[in-house]
């Protein structure tokens, strides 16, 4: 097998365990749900195949188990309970050591398995179900060859064989009789049948498992109790019948050529052609899809990049030539790079639910931990966004959900004492709203007070004792450095555990996070991102000589600077726009420009989170595609600064870091003296 | 910080000027040396590292070293014989691409490693970026150590 495959296979098992978590999660709430139950069925049945199919017999064997101790619920025999829940569980996070083939000295898979066995069965721990040295006095013959071109469609004998051995398979012998000529010999084909005998409690099921992924023709013939020899179902098994040497001590197999039928005809044969298509069906959607690595998908957003990139000089060049037909074809690449961005963009595009398994389980252990029994809901889990993006917001959201339950969900006596119900409700939503994704944590908690958070920021420096501000201000001063201490953490309902660190990382995606919060009915952090950080729409403007570029996606409009605002004064720098007052910033200033000031400036009005701010450049040069490079370390000191892109003409422009001019126009002093800096 | 060079073996520098000083830095660290090509300058990014340039599609950030090693000579008025130098060199955990200015470049030379000397403690340049001298034929050489100068300038940025 090759490294590809078993990457392949890897990445298969991780979903499978994946979807086998949530199942079991989903389940412990609808312990009902006959989809859940099949659904975990089919998720382990699923591993445990293509586990064998891939050689990892220690995997399939564990995952052999704990599906026949699954199946009884299934069956309908046993009813799902927290317990078999938590002992599944336990049993799913054994898989990955599993499949690294780790040694097991304490025998904890064996006893998960018993506790599961017990759990299904209700009674005390027994034998394995399908040990292999569980030979009963009365085997069973089991013939069976490959059908078609099985090999060139990868089956692998030797790995059939390999798990029938751990059934319990013994005197295998080989039939080697409809060999052909080496000349008519096909490569894809397998002439080869074997016979073995297997121990009396392998079912008809159990075989139906080993063959799921091959093509093959097999026949189980149980002898009647009496009878000695095992009948000789399949004919012309010739005399020269070689051992496979895969059986050590394969003594000559009684095999008289008897009659097809045993004696006392009680004998079962059963005849099943097994195919993999069986699987597809429930696998979902039945569209078509492609693994590729993500290595390969940066490797095309890059070179996207380039195109972009190399096309805005084309389409400069093409203009100053006059020509009219390299004009039009400068378009025409322009348009298809358009579309090749857009296309590369959704492809690299993954549904928020990939993450979402592990908070399940993070909500629930700490649920149980806390003693806070929490509902946790999750809406729009196949809102997509970039993979990169997604990786990045595993942490904060961990760190918002542990600190929803930890700190603002009280426990279930102090919910007694509200009107609230004693469990908690913790949800988790995510829509696409515009060119940005809303995520959302809302919990039902007991919310943050204002009035402590101000005293607190006071007392911290972070804000004057006479500053005016806004609840919502006051909120976001906990996502400051100096509140993340462990004194606030018991004062103020503990929100502020380093949520510095989480807005901090939002901001490296380009995102904004807020928080609401009302005493005693629940907080609520907003983030917004944008849908991918690779390419943006710009637009283009002029400061002095400089050009920077501002995200389209944050422009809400453009005018002109008012005459009586040409000059700056101290007090006046807000803008009357249709009767609402928007603060504004000279460029210039911030970016301390020193080229003499044109005679018209415009004024760009760019939006982001709750705030409009207008930010008065000297010249609108228009929109550009802005591949987005992301600037040194050296330079994380440049606040207003988010990225970098280059131009048609190869030189590098800036881009503005809105959101950031949008805070510091808020009066907030510490951004105001941050932004001075 | 200081790199401590093997005493038998030979090092390969790049040697160039920053006004009448000379300068010699590992071979090893250096990418390419490019003509000068217009650089945007970075509001707000201090004196250190105040412009980016465009270096095969990638934002580079371009330094002056002037200021760290404590150079005090103009730039010379004439900059025919300017270049950028691209080096990597690592900051903290990561290997980073950046740009210096200088005013001459010389050649890439071997010097024996058992000739470096340490800073002179009556020194005018700051020893924390130094990490040797190497006196030369008839004038000195600073080697300035590279990963020290941008660690603290990108942790002073971090913090600002």
């Amino acid at each position: 097998m090759t490294d590809d495959l078993a990457a392949v296979f890897h990445e298969e098992l991780s979903e499978l365990v994946e979807s086998l978590e949530r199942a079991l999660l989903d389940l412990k709430s609808q312990p009902e749900d006959l989809g859940l139950i099949n659904q975990v069925f089919r998720d382990l049945h699923t591993i445990k195949g293509s586990g064998a199919m891939f050689g990892y017999t220690t995997l399939a064997g564990f995952i052999h188990d704990f599906e026949t101790a699954f199946d009884k619920v299934r069956s309908g025999a046993q009813s799902v309970t927290p317990e078999l829940i938590r002992l599944c569980l336990a049993a799913r996070d054994l898989i990955p050591a599993l499949l690294d083939d780790e040694p097991d000295p304490q025998d904890q898979r064996g006893e998960i398995l018993s506790a599961l066995r017990a759990e299904t069965s209700g009674a005390l721990p027994d034998a394995l179900p399908a040990a292999p040295l569980d030979a009963g006095p009365t085997p069973a013959r089991l013939s069976f060859h490959l059908k078609g071109k099985a090999l060139a469609l990868g089956a692998r004998p030797d790995l059939v064989l390999k798990e029938l051995i751990t059934l319990g398979a013994t005197e295998i012998v080989a039939d080697i009789s409809a060999l052909p000529a080496l000349a008519d010999m096909d490569a894809d084909m397998c002439y080869m049948a074997w016979t073995m005998s297997l121990p009396a409690s392998v079912t008809e099921d159990d075989l139906e498992d080993v063959f799921f992924f091959v093509d093959a023709d097999w026949q189980l013939h149980r002898a009647p109790p009496i009878a000695a020899p095992a009948p000789q179902v399949v004919a012309d098994i010739s005399q020269s019948a070689a051992q496979a040497p895969a059986q050590p001590a394969a003594s000559p197999a009684p095999q008289p050529k008897t009659i097809p039928s045993a004696p006392g005809a009680e004998a079962e044969g059963t005849g099943r052609n097994s195919a993999p298509p069986k699987e597809n069906a429930s696998s979902g959607e039945g569209m078509a899809t492609v693994r590729v690595p993500a290595a390969r998908l940066d490797t095309l957003m890059d070179t996207v990049g380039e195109l972009v990139t190399v096309e805005a000089r084309l389409t400069d060049l093409a203009r100053a030539s006059g020509d009219p037909a390299l004009v039009s074809t400068a378009e025409l690449i322009a348009q298809l790079a358009t579309q090749l961005r857009d296309a590369t963009i959704v492809m690299r595009m993954v549904p928020l639910r990939s993450i979402i398994a592990r908070f399940r389980r993070l909500i629930l252990n700490l649920s149980e931990t806390l003693g806070k029994p929490v509902d946790f809901v999750v809406i729009g889990e196949e809102t997509e966004l970039d993979k990169t993006m997604i990786e990045k917001l595993a942490d904060p959201l961990v760190h918002i959900l542990r600190n929803a339950i930890d700190h603002g969900m009280e426990t279930a006596e102090e919910r007694q004492k509200t009107p609230k119900s004693t469990t908690g409700r913790i949800e988790l939503s995510a829509i696409h709203a515009g060119g940005e994704v809303l995520i959302r944590v809302r919990d039902d908690g007991r919310g943050m007070s204002p009035d402590r958070i101000r005293a607190k920021a006071v007392e911290r420096g972070l804000i004057a004792p006479d500053a005016q501000l806004t609840d919502g201000q006051i909120f976001s001063m906990i996502f400051e450095p100096g509140f993340s201490t462990a004194d606030v953490v018991t004062e103020l309902s503990g929100r502020g555990v380093g949520m510095d660190v989480v807005r901090r990382t939002i901001e490296t995606l380009r995102g904004t996070i807020d928080v609401e919060s009302r005493l005693g009915i629940g907080t609520t952090v907003t983030m917004r991102l944008p849908l991918t950080l690779a390419i943006i729409d710009g637009l283009m403007i002029k400061v002095g000589e400089e050009t920077y570029t501002l995200p389209l996606s944050a422009v809400k409009e453009i005018i002109e600077l008012p005459k009586d605002k040409v000059i700056a004064s101290e007090t006046d720098d807000f803008l009357d726009i249709r009767g609402k007052f928007v603060p504004f910033l000279r460029l210039r200033n911030l970016l301390s420009c020193s080229a003499p000031e044109p005679d018209s400036q415009n004024v760009v009005i760019v939006e982001a989170g709750d705030g409009c701010v207008g930010l008065v450049v000297d010249r609108i040069i228009g929109t550009s595609q802005t591949v987005i490079k992301q600037m040194s370390k050296l330079h994380a000191g440049a606040r207003a600064i988010s990225g970098a892109t280059i131009l048609s003409d190869g030189s590098v422009a800036l881009i503005i870091d809105v959101q950031h001019l949008v805070s510091a126009a808020s009066p907030h002093p510490k951004l105001a003296r941050e932004l001075a800096a | 910080m200081s790199i401590q060079y093997n005493q038998s073996a030979l090092l390969h520098v790049l040697t160039f000027s920053l006004g009448q000083q000379k300068l010699a830095i590992p071979a090893i660290n250096l990418r390419e040396i490019l003509d000068p090509m217009p650089c945007t300058r970075v509001p707000g990014a201090g004196s250190v590292v105040p412009w980016v340039l465009n270096v095969r599609g990638s934002v580079v950030p371009l330094a002056e070293l002037r200021l760290p090693l404590g150079i005090r000579h103009p730039h010379e008025a004439q900059s025919e014989t300017r270049r950028f130098v691209v080096l990597e060199v690592e900051v903290g955990e990561d290997l980073v691409t950046v740009a210096i200015v200088a005013d001459i470049v010389h050649a890439v030379t071997t010097i024996p490693s058992a000739e470096i000397e340490p800073l002179p403690a009556a020194s005018q340049f700051p020893a924390e970026f130094i990490s040797g001298i190497w006196r030369g034929h008839a004038e000195f050489y600073l080697l300035p150590d590279l990963a020290a100068i941008f660690t603290t300038l990108a942790k002073r940025s971090k913090a600002a």
